[in-house]
Order: C-alpha cells, then structure tokens, then sequence
C-alpha cells in the first residue's frame, strides 16, 4: 500500500536512455529522420537480398532495345526475352543508357552507399577511440623524451594539415580501383577530430570517483578503459559519427564524379548520378533520381546528428 | 609575444619536415610508378624505361629521392614529370588563376553568412530562422557537383550567358565593357558555387555563437543601463561572438587548393586544384607532392595567424 502511494506521487522515473528519447520526439525534424533512416535501412538490406536472389530485380540485366525509357513506362518490348522483364511489368524509374532497370541499380546502390559510409566512419571511430583513448589515458606515460599525449596529438595536427580531398584523390587514384580502397581511404583520413573528443572526455574522466575506484579494484586496464571510460565518452562521438556517414556519401560522390568512385558493375548513388549527368538533357531522370536520392538521405543523417546533439548536450536545449 | 611567435614558427617547421616525409612516403610506396604510366606502347623498351628511371632518380632508394626532391624544391629545379617544366613556375601560373576566384567566393561567404546567422539568431524559431537553418542544412547536404550543373542550366537558359572556362573564346577584340562583363560572368558562378557550402556551415556557426552570447549577463547588464538595442546587439554582443572566427579564418586559407578540385574541373577554370587534379592522372610526382607540401605550408601559416590575431583581438590571452 505505501509503495503505491509512493509510486502515484513521485514523477514516473525515467532512465537516461528514455529521458533522451522523449527530448528526441520533440524535435520533430530530427524524430522524422530518424525513422526515414530505419526505413531506408530496411530498403537498402531489402534491396542487397532481392538484386542478389530474384532474376527480374538483376540491375546488370543490359536490354539494349529499352534504353532511355521515362520512368513508369509500361513494359511492352517484343525483343526483350519474357524472363528479363521488370518486376511488375513497369520501369518505375526509367532505364539508362544500356537499358538497366534504374530502379534496380538504385536498389543496389543503397546497400553499397550505405556499406561506403558506414564502414568508413567504423574504421575511423576505431582508429579515433584507440588513438584518443590512447592519448587520454596514457597521456602522463613518457617514451623517452616525449610524452604519449604529445606523441599522439602531434601526429593529429599533422594529419590535419593534409588537404583530406586532395589527399583522398592521391591515394584513390594512385592504388587499384576497389571499393574496399575507397572505404578504407576514406576512413582512415577522417578520425582525427574523433580522437580528439575521445581525448577531451578521457582527461576529464580519468581523475573521476568511479575511474579511481575501478582502479583501486585492480580491474585490468583494458577493461577500465573499453567497459567504464568509452561509454561514459561515447555520445558526443556517436553524434559526430551520424554526420561522418554523410560526409562519407557525399565524398564517394564526388569521386565518382572525377572517375575514381566505386567501379561498374557495382551501383552506387553517386556513380549513377555520375554516369547519369551525361545524359541531362535526353535523359533527365537519370540525374534527378540519384541527386535527391543523395540529398534526401544526407539531409536526413544530418537533421538526425543534430538532433541528438542537442539531446546530449543540455546546453544546446530549447526549453532551458 | 616575439617569444610566442619565434616559439610558434619553430614548432610549425618540424611539423612541416614530417608532413613532407610522410606525403613523400605515401605517394612513393603507392603501386605503379610514373614510368609505367604508358605500359602498352609498344615503342616504350626495357631499356627506355630504366633511362626514365635514372633521369628522375626513381631508381634510388626512397630517402635519397627525398633528399633529390628538397633538394630542387629549394633551388627551384624541380621538373614536372610530364612536361619537364619547373613545377614552381607551374604552381604560380595556376595560384593565379585561383586566387581571384577564391577571394570572391571568401567575400561571398563571408558576407553574406554573418547577416544570415545574426537574424536568424536574434528571431529564434521564427520562420526565418527555421527557413534559413533547413535551407542552410539542405545546401550542406547536395552533392556539390548536382548543384553545379542545376545552376549552370538555370543561369546558361536565362541570361543566355557562358560560363565555362575564364573567358569566351574570340571576344580579344571587343570592347573592354563586353570583356569586362564576361569575364564577371565567369567568375560569379564559379565563385557563387565554391561558396555555398561554406556560407551554410559558417552561417549556422554564426548563429549558434550569437545564441551563446545573447544569454551572457553583461548583455543583460548593457540592456539594464538602457543602451540602445541596436549598440547592444553589435557593440556588446557581437564583438564577444566574433572571437571564435578568427580560428574559423585562419583555416579557410587552404581551401585555395583542396576546396576547388570539383569546382575547377566542371567550370574548366586552369586553377591549383586542377593542376593536382591533372598531376595524379599522369602520376606527376614532383607536382603532387609539391602541391601538397604547398598546402600544408598553408594551413600552418592560417593557424599562425589566427593564433597571433587571437591574442590580439582577445585581451585574456596572455602568451
């Protein structure tokens, strides 16, 4: 009977994760993004299972008698065998210059777009977390004259000092065309403003009770490090993660415009839109449709970063 | 302050030793080399092929190359390999061409974002506001290339101008009026486009800087002793938000070469970041690297003076 009164007077508890949740639905353009990401992520595993196991979604089928169609053009072609007609009958999207169903290749091209992006921002958070962690954690620890932290923080500020497109473009264009290369370059020139957040948070939480007390525990380091600090370290790098995914697309773009993005047969949004400017004015589909595609979901991963920016940070809120 | 400086440019030139060792080293242990740039002419022989090697020196080992390359960097020597001309001559040829274009598109961002962010600061969650940080948000988010063409459609239709390249070709003999206004022309829409992203970026920046300020108690106070609104918004507020710009500054001065690749490849315009551009087509080396080095020169020498321009600017900072 107590604990009822209890429960009935004080606010309902929330955990953090729910509190965060709540300020997030307010957002609405951020709320809204989020769920337009799920559901592009459901459509791009959606679109890797159907291009790879059902023949009429095959983006690589050529049907030279069909190319440039408008999209929602009926199928109707008499020379095209019958097992090579689009699904339902209907180019929803239009053909290109070889007769490939758009629709397909942008089905494709979501999963492998996504694949670029996330994998690069994957190998920069870990290579920023190590680093900064790392350098937040060892910092005080001397290698000879030197100071890990000066070590470390040094060789970010001379990371920095490259021209990361430039930068890109030389590595790309100087090793084999793979897409493996792209997403690895990509990466592995894009951690250092990770490192430096992980190494902000690391000092602040090195001298805190709870890292003290871990310690006094005799809990190994590595532990103390990846189960107690990285999570108490981990929201600002998450957010910046959400915005790297886009920074990551737009980059696969634009190397596909210069010639070295991912290589045919595989589809990409930028590559399509790529091949597809050349075509603007006969076929103007196949630019508008990769263009906005691209926009849309960069714009939805940016509100989306930005969102939970101010969700984590309290200083960023509206209603103080 | 000397002190601070002397100290500074010191620290700035060992970074500069390793970022040339390390750019040296990437560009050179990447697969294929500048002599097998051509592999299936039948007219290349084996022995071609190691004459090219001894002339540029690939046949050394690395840090001897590195050693050539300082070498002719610092005395001017320096070969392109494509076309055997002196790579800082190239450099400033382009740097040029590019700087025109980079200080109306800085221009154009510059004053155009800090009216933006002001406003929508001082109106929050107005339309304005919401308007300006969607659009700013969608413009950040466009392939910049998409962009490009969209606009070059939409001006080449309606003012039945051109646009690509710095000048119409066979206009040398009209009258410098006509000249004058195609070479505008060819640089508006160049620089415009280049400037788009970053005014989105900086205006959003600005705003957010003017809403930190715009809570601060001496803001408060100046409103109390009953200044005009006008010297409180400008006087008081802004010159506190403008603080954190001139770090802002100091990095846009390496945009002159990495920014421009795309931009300068569409418009046809003979810039720095097409030099690059042209130079890791043909593997040429000595101009890849130099570029590079050229820009890290620049990013160091943006946050030397944004450091000096900080304590300067801002009486806190003691050195």
């Amino acid at each position: 009977m107590n604990e009822q009164i209890d429960a009935d007077a004080l606010p309902p508890s929330k955990g953090l994760f729910e509190e965060r949740w709540v300020l997030l639905k307010r957002n609405r353009m951020a709320y809204a993004s989020f769920w337009f990401l799920i559901a592009l992520f459901a459509l791009a595993i959606m679109g890797k299972v159907l291009t790879q196991n059902i023949v009429v979604f095959d983006p690589k089928i050529v049907r030279l008698s069909e190319k440039f169609l408008p999209p929602l053009t009926p199928y109707t072609s008499k020379i095209t065998p019958k097992e090579d007609a689009p699904i339902m009958g209907i180019y929803l999207l239009g053909t290109d210059e070889l007769g490939r169903d758009v629709f397909a290749r942008m089905m494709e091209g979501s999963f492998v777009s996504l694949t670029v992006g996330f994998v690069a921002v994957g190998i920069s958070l870990t290579v920023g977390i190590f680093l900064g962690g790392l350098a937040g954690f060892y910092g005080r620890v001397k290698l000879g004259f030197i100071t890990v932290d000066t070590l470390i923080m040094r060789f970010v500020d001379i990371m920095l000092c490259f021209p990361s497109f430039f930068l890109i473009l030389t590595v790309v264009a100087l090793l084999p065309p793979s897409i493996y290369n792209i997403m690895i370059v990509i990466g592995l020139t894009s951690w250092m403003g990770i490192a430096r957040f992980v190494r902000a948070e690391f000092l602040s939480l090195r001298d805190q009770d709870f890292v003290v007390a871990a310690k006094s525990q005799a809990i190994p380091e590595w532990r103390i490090i990846f189960i107690h600090m990285v999570p108490n370290a981990i929201a600002p790098v998450l957010v910046s993660a959400t915005i790297g995914v886009a920074t990551a697309i737009l980059t696969e773009s634009s190397l596909s415009f210069l010639g070295f993005g991912v290589q045919p047969p595989d589809a990409t949004w930028g590559n399509i839109l790529a091949d597809g400017k050349t075509f603007l004015f006969d076929a103007p589909w196949l630019t508008f449709i990769p263009g906005f595609t691209i926009l849309f979901v960069v714009l939805a991963f940016n509100l989306c970063g930005e969102g939970l920016r101010e969700v984590f940070n309290p200083k960023l809120r509206t209603n103080p | 302050m000397i002190n601070f400086i002397i100290r500074n440019i010191w620290q700035r030139l060992v970074l500069l030793v390793f970022i040339s060792i390390i750019s040296h080293s990437v560009i050179h242990l990447a697969p294929g080399e500048p002599a097998l740039v051509d592999p299936s002419n039948p007219r290349m022989k084996a022995e071609d092929i190691q004459r090219i090697r001894a002339a540029y020196h690939l046949d050394e080992p690395l840090h001897v190359q590195y050693v050539f390359w300082v070498r002719d960097l610092f005395t001017g020597e320096l070969k392109s390999f494509k076309d055997n001309q002196p790579v800082l001559k190239k450099i400033w040829d382009r740097f040029l061409n590019s700087v025109p274009l980079f200080i109306v598109s800085m221009m154009m961002i510059w004053f155009l974002a800090f009216p933006i962010g002001i406003k929508a600061a001082l109106s929050r969650n107005s339309v304005f506001d919401r308007v300006s940080t969607f659009i700013s948000y969608g413009l950040i988010s466009i392939p910049g290339f998409f962009l490009a063409y969209l606009l070059i459609i939409f001006i080449v239709k309606t003012f039945d101008v051109s646009v690509i390249g710095m000048r119409t070709f066979g206009l040398e003999e009209a009258p410098l009026l006509f000249r004058s206004m195609d070479r505008v022309w060819h640089l508006t829409l160049p620089a415009m486009i280049s400037a788009i992203g970053g005014m989105a970026v900086l205006s959003r920046y600005v705003r957010s800087q003017m809403l930190e300020v715009i809570h601060q108690d001496y803001m408060r106070t100046a409103r109390a002793k009953g200044l005009p609104e006008d010297q409180v918004i400008y006087r008081h507020g802004l010159r506190n938000a403008l603080l954190p710009f001139i770090t802002m500054f100091g990095l846009t001065i390496p945009g002159l070469i990495g920014g421009s690749v795309i931009f300068e490849t569409i418009f046809a315009w003979p810039g720095m970041g097409r030099l690059g551009f042209e130079a890791i087509l043909a593997r040429d080396f000595p101009v890849i690297l130099t570029l590079t080095f050229f820009s890290a020169i620049l990013v160091l020498l943006g946050t030397l003076i944004s450091d000096i321009l900080y304590g300067v600017a801002d009486p806190r900072i003691k050195f």
